[in-house]
């Protein structure tokens, strides 16, 4: 007995070294993920599996120019304002440039030198005494970025302040948004997120148009246009303001936004203004006492309240008969800032957890079944052999696993598919062994050298293929999406797992145990019958 | 157990013939599918939207149409079960670009009267996200392609590459055409399917090669088609195993995975047949058929060789110093 033990320990080799610290590598990294225990890292559901909203976005960014030049138009104005620089018919032409006509010849260098100063990244052109403002070529480039990044810092803003775990936020390509929230438990949750993600919060302070106002509802948008105004419609109500077109100010000077109470105890959002905003406010608000003052959020005009003094200290109120619900994701919205560009939906995909439960139910069944098949098989058809190719089959699995667990892999339903195949298309190596082992069997070698010779004659035929599958994988990789991915992902782990147990693992068991391998019992140990053993 | 015990090589190059024109039958088969038939392409490439839906019960599918159908903007719907009984999908055209308005909200207010119902499942592709897959896979199939005639071009010889490609071509066809025959839905994941039949088909057209390749270096007979036959006998019993165990694997995906992956399974267990048919009948005869000779094939390797040699000996030479 005692002996029988030592020659085990003298065979110990290398390989079968190797691939026990593979198997415990693979045991201990996989536990985490197996058991979902809060320590350790370890594979995350993907949205199919949990449920969740996968979305992906595209961004107006030609909006975000146009509104560039509207800000323009606005700084122009209360430079020249401030400068007391005569001017006239200031205007937007097509959201590419505004236009101006300075009066006074003697402003011509002043006001060139201000707005250069002011104003960077843009370009004047001057034409007597008329003037247009555009962006330059490099700056419009830096905008449609900037709103890029813009809308991706703010949406992964919104999402993190309305409490949801874990949101994924990620520029994609160069003008794509992906967002991925899961666990989202209704379909009336999932609603509201869309909702808050969608909202431009596209605050503004409007003066409205007090002369002409009286005419809004026979006045066509091309006349209003014409007088450089803007007709918006009431949020609650069909009624119709005839603003100025260009804002006096807009959410970008705003600080903060809380949801509170009028006194009739209905929801209100306060907002606290900047300093410049602030000063921009009071001056506007003192000179245009009894004039009225539009709140306008998303183009939709929320209160007109009667300017009755100068406001100072910057602190404005949102009324429009909001539901509690509805006026805190408004705040979150205004408070996170406005998205320079509108988004829209190019692709989305979403997922109830109850589905989510069923697929992994599903595919875990499928392999289970697949893995229980596999097994018996190969017992069946090669004995020992199969019992060994069985052993690096379990190994490979908890490869995958722990290889997963540690990069934090995410698995989808079509990664549970791959591993599924991987477990089809791992054994297939053993299978390749242990046919060359048999042939060399039967041509009467002895099974030392039968094991060392399969292994070598398979070799080459082995690797060829997962290098072909490999080659098939990285392209689906590269070039899939999302869900995809994962199925490429597993499998790709699964065949550079399968090198190491199918191949390395089992030679080293062989080896191993070449001691105990009793060659009248090739029945036993390979499947085959003596016959041909010389 | 042995089923596939190998005594002596079968004959099979001498039927190649027959094996070709059944090939070239189900091939012009399953194209003629493909170009009159066409693919049913699903949400994926061709965009739009698809709800799952379902109810506590059998679901009242004649009320759900006519729910449907009071929206004309959803005109062209499809109303189906879906696996099972008390879940259907809905599938439409339409899309929408705006967030707040979704195709889904409005599909569950259309529905609010049929009856208890949980909507599980809610899908929108773009139009211009739709071609955009779509190029993308066409490009990754290609890509692969390219990919794998480089490699193995690279480890045998040209014809090897050819011929491997060529294969999977075949096989990947008939795929296609089973896809349009029974009319599965083209999504995503048939894409990740074809492109996994491709790398399947390979694997075992490539244990096959080395075979070969082993062969013209061992066998003594210079006839490549007594080597073809010697070799895919001996690789008869491997290949049809791993077949048999991956077929296993993936009918119980098939029959157990559940209804979403119903279309990948079933794509990969037409690949996993045609793929076995293809190496073991199809792969080698079209080696022979681009006139690969086993003999100059002997003397390019006999010149490699010498030439390795001679460099060997020529670095000797530098490294004594005679150089």
């Amino acid at each position: 007995m005692l002996l029988k033990r030592l020659s085990l320990v003298k065979t110990l080799n290398f390989r079968v070294i190797l691939f026990a610290f593979a198997l415990i590598f693979g045991v201990v990294f996989s536990i985490p993920s197996l058991t979902q225990s809060e320590q350790g890292k370890k594979i995350t559901l993907g949205l199919d599996l949990q449920g969740g909203l996968h979305m992906l976005l595209g961004i107006k960014s030609e909006i975000a120019i146009e509104s560039r030049i509207k800000s323009m138009a606005a700084s122009v104005k209360y430079i020249f304002d401030d400068e007391e620089i005569i001017f006239d018919e200031l205007r937007m032409v097509d959201g590419e440039k505004i236009t101006f006509e300075l009066l006074d010849n003697d402003d011509v260098t002043k006001a060139t030198e201000l707005l250069k100063k002011e104003l960077e990244g843009t370009a004047l052109s001057q034409n007597g005494l008329k003037f247009s403002l555009a962006m330059t070529e490099a700056e419009t480039e830096r905008t449609k970025l900037n709103a890029i990044q813009q809308a991706v810092d703010t949406i992964r803003n919104r999402l993190n302040e309305f409490g949801l775990a874990e949101p994924t936020v990620a520029k994609q390509g160069e003008d794509k948004i992906l967002v991925e929230v899961p666990g989202i438990k209704t379909q009336e949750d999932e609603q509201r997120i869309r909702e808050l993600i969608a909202r431009a919060a596209h605050l503004q302070l409007m003066a409205v148009d007090e002369e002409r106002n009286a005419r809004v509802s026979t006045m066509s948008a091309a006349e209003a246009k014409s007088y450089g105004n803007v007709i918006l419609p009431d949020v609650n109500t069909p009624e119709k303001y005839l603003l100025r077109a260009i804002p006096v100010l807009d959410g970008s000077m705003l600080t903060d936004a809380k949801v509170g109470f009028d006194e009739s105890n209905q929801p209100v959002i306060n907002f606290t203004l900047n300093g410049q905003g602030a000063k921009i406010f009071g001056d506007f608000t003192g000179k245009y006492v009894g004039k009225r003052m539009a709140v306008v959020l998303d183009n939709k005009v929320y209160s007109a309240p009667n300017i009755n003094e100068r406001i100072g200290g910057g602190r404005v109120q949102i009324s429009g008969r909001f539901q509690l619900s509805e006026a805190h994701d408004l705040a979150i919205a205004l408070r996170s800032g406005a998205l320079l560009a509108p988004v829209y939906v190019m692709e989305k995909r979403s997922v109830g957890p109850s589905l989510g439960a069923d697929s992994i139910r599903s595919s875990s069944l499928a392999l289970m079944l697949g893995f229980v098949l596999v097994v018996l098989f190969m017992i069946l058809y090669y004995g020992m052999a199969g019992v060994v190719a069985n052993v690096a089959l379990i190994g490979n699995l908890f490869l995958i696993l722990a290889i997963m667990s540690l990069f934090g892999a995410t698995l989808t339903l079509p990664g549970m598919a791959g591993i599924v195949l991987t477990v089809g298309m791992a054994v297939d190596a053993n299978v390749i062994i242990n046919e060359r082992i048999r042939e060399l069997l039967h041509a009467g070698k002895s099974i030392g050298k039968a094991i060392e010779d399969g292994y070598s004659n398979a070799f080459t035929a082995i690797w060829d293929a997962n290098v072909t599958t490999l080659i098939a994988a990285t392209v689906l990789y590269a070039y899939g999406t999302g869900a995809i991915k994962g199925f490429a992902l597993t499998m790709s782990i699964g065949i550079l797992a399968s090198m190491l147990t199918a191949i390395v693992g089992t030679h080293g068991i062989y080896q191993w145990i070449l001691p105990k391998i009793d060659k009248n019992k090739l029945g036993f140990w390979f499947g085959i019958k003596k016959e041909g053993n010389k | 157990m042995e089923i596939f015990k190998y005594k002596k090589p079968l004959s099979l190059m001498s039927k190649s013939k027959r094996f070709g024109l059944l090939s070239v039958a189900v091939l012009v088969f399953a194209l003629g599918l493909i170009f009159t038939k066409g693919f049913n392409y699903g949400i994926d490439f061709a965009g739009g939207t698809l709800i799952q839906v379902q109810y506590e019960g059998k679901a009242p599918i004649d009320k759900v149409r006519d729910a449907i159908d009071t929206d004309n903007t959803y005109e062209g719907a499809t109303v189906t079960f879906f696996g099972s009984e008390d879940e259907i999908v809905i599938k439409t055209k339409m899309s929408s670009k705006n967030l707040g308005e979704d195709v889904g909200d409005k599909v569950r207010a259309l529905l609010k009267d049929t009856g208890k119902f949980e909507v599980r499942r809610v899908d929108m592709v773009g139009a211009k996200v739709g071609s955009e897959l779509r190029e993308q896979g066409i490009m990754s199939m290609l890509l692969a392609i390219l990919g794998i005639l480089i490699y193995v071009s690279f480890r045998f010889e040209w014809r090897f590459a050819v011929a491997s490609v060529l294969a999977l071509v075949h096989d990947v066809t008939i795929a296609m055409g089973m896809i349009v025959l029974f009319g599965i839905e083209v999504n995503l994941d048939i894409l990740a399917a074809l492109l996994t039949i491709l790398g399947y088909s390979l694997n075992d057209t490539i244990i096959v090669f080395d075979r070969i390749r082993e062969g013209i270096n061992t066998i003594k007979n210079p006839d490549l088609g007594e080597i073809i036959d010697e070799s895919v006998s001996r690789t008869l019993s491997r290949t049809t195993l791993t077949s048999l165990t991956t077929f296993f694997v993936v009918l119980t995906l098939f029959m157990f995975g559940g209804e979403i992956i119903h279309g990948f399974s079933f794509t990969l267990l037409v690949g996993v047949v045609v793929g076995t048919y293809s190496s073991i009948f199809v792969a080698s005869p079209i080696l022979m058929w681009l006139g690969f000779s086993v003999s100059g094939y002997r003397e390019k390797q006999a010149v490699k060789l010498k030439r390795e040699k001679e460099k060997e000996k020529m670095r000797a030479m530098y490294e004594n110093g005679t150089l």
